[in-house]
């Protein structure tokens, strides 16, 4: 069997479907499958609370809603863009709530589920796909990072970052975040690298969503992503994307050791970008809608409602209440996004550096009465 | 006659497939440039017609496209590379300064470099960080690279197939907001020479200079300022590196004065060497000094200030009102 063929090797056919298989455990960590049936998995056992099962239960449909919203105000022209994270809530979700407050996460531009972990503002990440500023949260203070948008930057930031707490002996870890087409760029192998050679706390999360932009994994490598780990020096793990409470777990065993001081660790996030790339993609030019339908039945939510209702840990009036509650969160977005004020001309001078420069002051200073002249 | 109306990109597209039909060693490599055409779908249908070893989805890494195009070069073959946005070209910023440029020096001429870097450049589409951005002046400034933009769809159109002909590396920038401004195009005509500017209109009380994406805006100016009385001279400088200011000297020697505009921020942008040279070979037939008219030295803004980042019609008319006013 050839490296490609492992990486796709059919495990649960879905009749009819062009999906990508579902690897096997115990090499995929999976603790809740599709069907919402709760297995153990020898490494990675979590004891959850009903309240922390109702918990992530809420905090994947919120996001999703949220979500939801984004792409509707982008469709009006509210947003320019929007990064959907549709199919990707349990490993954001997952991997955001296995953070401690000290920790730090360095997302992509999509890891909106995170943000929501680290009580960012919604409006403040929307804000940033409108065009009225570059994300309004505050990074430090949330211990999350600011989105980047460069592939695969982050990862040698976060790197970075872990090398400092190393330094300043934190017990805190890093948490990079990339996607399976970002490991193609070398600054993430100069990521992982650095991050072995000086045994950083830093955990790489990669949402392998099986698509950068167009282009399937094929093209960016030819063994499953976990297993290039090996050659770094790091351990690589491979959970079901689509699995929150396997991502939980994965993580913060990984996020464990990291601040235990035992190093980094690899984490493959096998999921499913159910959208398109961006609203500004066309995904039906490269995949098959038969695709889609496919992983549908693997959705991220579905399963925990499943489990939840089958174990008797959650009433319909809790999933009522949920989804209320994300209708107001969604009514309360909108109107925080229309009500939006444009940002002053003169913003784009005031951050450039800790202290103004005077040739800066100067232009400054004549784009202010160039616009003056206007007003008189 | 196959004269036709043709957008921008669409010049481009079928200016890509000319240029691969008239010879086989011409490889285009990038992200996303197969199955989905390209982000912008300039090179749409090119793969299903000229199969996967000729139009090749890349990985993603720019580093990767071109230091892998330097070999493919040596190879004999005329990769042509596409990077998705202006602001992911830095990674392969490396390979295209110290590679990529300097190879012909360094091999004395044995190992030339027949390489196209087609960039998207510019802003005004509304998008987010690294999708706007003016990068040229790093290119014009590395010796060895040369650097056009094209501001219409028969300069596209030819442009690129004579930049994909050039025995040099070329980055061919390409004014994205500019993809669906259409004109009509003679697929039959000789072009002119590609490393050559352009009066696109004559005038006689001020020279704007402008490239890419500027130009219409500054067309669009010379308009406004014809109803007020004032008769701009408008050139299309066309190639960045090397710079052709023949037709600039000769249009200030009789106006007098020049304005340079571009969007890419001021400091150390096209418009100061330029200005530097008009003042050097023109000094006496100057009525005021040079100016530029540009981006300010800052970050390119979120998409809500690009406007007023943005040189438009009015701060090239004020430019003007400024320079006839010494
Ligand atoms: C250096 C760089 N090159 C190109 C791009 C354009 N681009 C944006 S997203 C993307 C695909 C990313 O794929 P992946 O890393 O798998 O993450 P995903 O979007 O699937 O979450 C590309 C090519 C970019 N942002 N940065």
């Amino acid at each position: 069997m050839t490296a490609l063929q492992q990486a796709t090797e059919v495990v649960d056919p879905v009749p009819g479907a062009d999906a990508p298989h579902l690897p096997t455990p115990p090499d995929l960590v999976q603790l809740l499958t599709p069907e919402g049936q709760r297995l153990e998995h020898p490494d990675y056992s979590i004891d959850v609370s009903a309240d922390e099962l109702r918990s992530l239960y809420r905090d994947l449909a919120l996001v999703r809603r949220w979500d939801v919203e984004a792409t509707a105000l982008q469709r009006q022209g509210e947003l320019g863009i929007w990064a959907s994270l549709l199919g990707q809530e349990a490993a954001q979700v997952g991997a955001g709530r296995a953070l401690r407050p000290d920790d730090m996460a360095f997302p992509t531009y999509r890891e909106h589920g995170v943000a929501w972990t680290r009580d960012v503002d919604p409006l403040h990440v929307m804000s940033l796909f409108r065009g009225s500023d570059m994300g309004g949260w505050d990074p430090l203070a949330t211990r999350f990072n600011l989105y980047t948008v460069v592939i695969g930057a982050q990862c040698l930031h976060a790197t970075g970052y872990a090398m400092g707490l190393q330094r300043d002996g934190a017990e805190s870890a890093a948490l990079a975040f990339l996607g399976d087409g970002a490991t193609s760029q070398g600054e993430v192998n100069e990521a992982l690298i650095w991050a072995t050679t000086f045994d950083a706390p830093v955990v790489f999360f990669c949402q392998y969503n099986q698509y950068a932009i167009s282009v399937p994994i094929e093209r960016q490598s030819n063994v499953p992503l976990y297993q290039r780990a090996a050659g770094f020096g790091l351990p690589g793990v491979r959970v079901d994307g689509n699995d929150v409470l396997a991502v939980l777990a994965v993580t913060r065993a990984a996020l464990a050791a990291a601040r235990e001081g035992q190093g980094p660790t690899f984490i493959e996030a096998f999921t499913y970008r159910m959208g398109a790339h961006t609203t500004s993609d066309d995904p039906t030019r490269y995949r098959l809608a038969s695709e889609l339908e496919a992983w549908k039945l693997r959705d991220p939510i579905a399963r925990v409602k499943a489990y939840l209702s089958r174990s008797g840990l959650a009433d319909p009036a809790f999933f009522a209440a949920v989804d209320a509650e994300g209708d107001e969160l969604a009514a309360r977005l909108r109107q925080g996004v229309l009500g939006m004020a444009d940002p002053a001309g003169t913003e784009i001078f005031d951050s450039v550096y800790a202290e103004m420069t005077p040739p800066l002051a100067q232009q400054r200073a004549e784009f202010v009465a160039y616009h003056q002249g206007f007003e008189s | 006659m196959s004269t036709e109306t043709l957008s921008l990109g669409k010049a481009l597209n079928l200016g890509l497939r000319r240029a691969m039909e008239d010879d086989p060693k011409v490889v285009l490599m990038g992200e996303d440039i197969g199955r989905l055409g390209g982000v912008f779908r300039i090179t749409d249908g090119l793969q299903k017609d000229f199969g996967e070893d000729r139009v090749v989805d890349t990985p993603l890494a720019e580093a990767g496209i071109l230091g892998t195009a330097v070999g493919l070069a040596m190879r004999g073959y005329r990769p042509v590379c596409e990077i998705q946005f202006d602001g992911f070209v830095f990674p392969a910023y490396n390979q295209l300064v110290t590679q990529v440029a300097k190879i012909h020096a360094r091999s004395r001429g044995k190992l030339p470099m027949p390489i196209v870097v087609r960039i998207p450049f510019g802003g005004g589409i509304g998008a987010v960080e690294h999708h706007s951005e003016s990068p040229e002046a790093y290119f014009a400034h590395t010796a060895g690279l040369k650097v056009v933009a094209v501001s219409n769809p028969v300069d596209a159109y030819w442009g690129i197939q004579q930049a994909i002909a050039a025995p040099d590396p070329v980055v061919f920038l390409e004014p994205k907001r500019r993809y669906w401004e259409k004109a009509s195009v003679d697929r039959d005509a000789t072009p002119g020479p590609l490393f050559a500017s352009r009066v696109v209109r004559g005038g006689d009380d001020v020279t704007v200079l402008a490239y890419g994406p500027m130009v219409k805006t500054v067309l669009q100016a010379a308009e406004a300022a014809a109803e007020e009385g004032r008769s701009l001279e408008v050139v299309d400088l066309r190639t960045l590196s090397p710079l052709d200011l023949e037709p600039v000297y000769d249009s200030v020697r009789r106006t007098g004065r020049c304005v340079v505009v571009h969007e890419a921020p001021l400091t150390l942008g096209l418009g100061a060497e330029i200005a530097a040279r008009v003042t050097e070979t023109c000094f006496h037939s100057l009525e005021a000094p040079v100016l530029r008219v540009g981006g300010y030295d800052t970050p390119y803004p979120p998409s809500k200030l690009e406007e007023e980042y943005l040189p438009d019609l009015d701060r090239v008319l004020d430019a003007v009102d400024r320079s006839l006013a010494f």
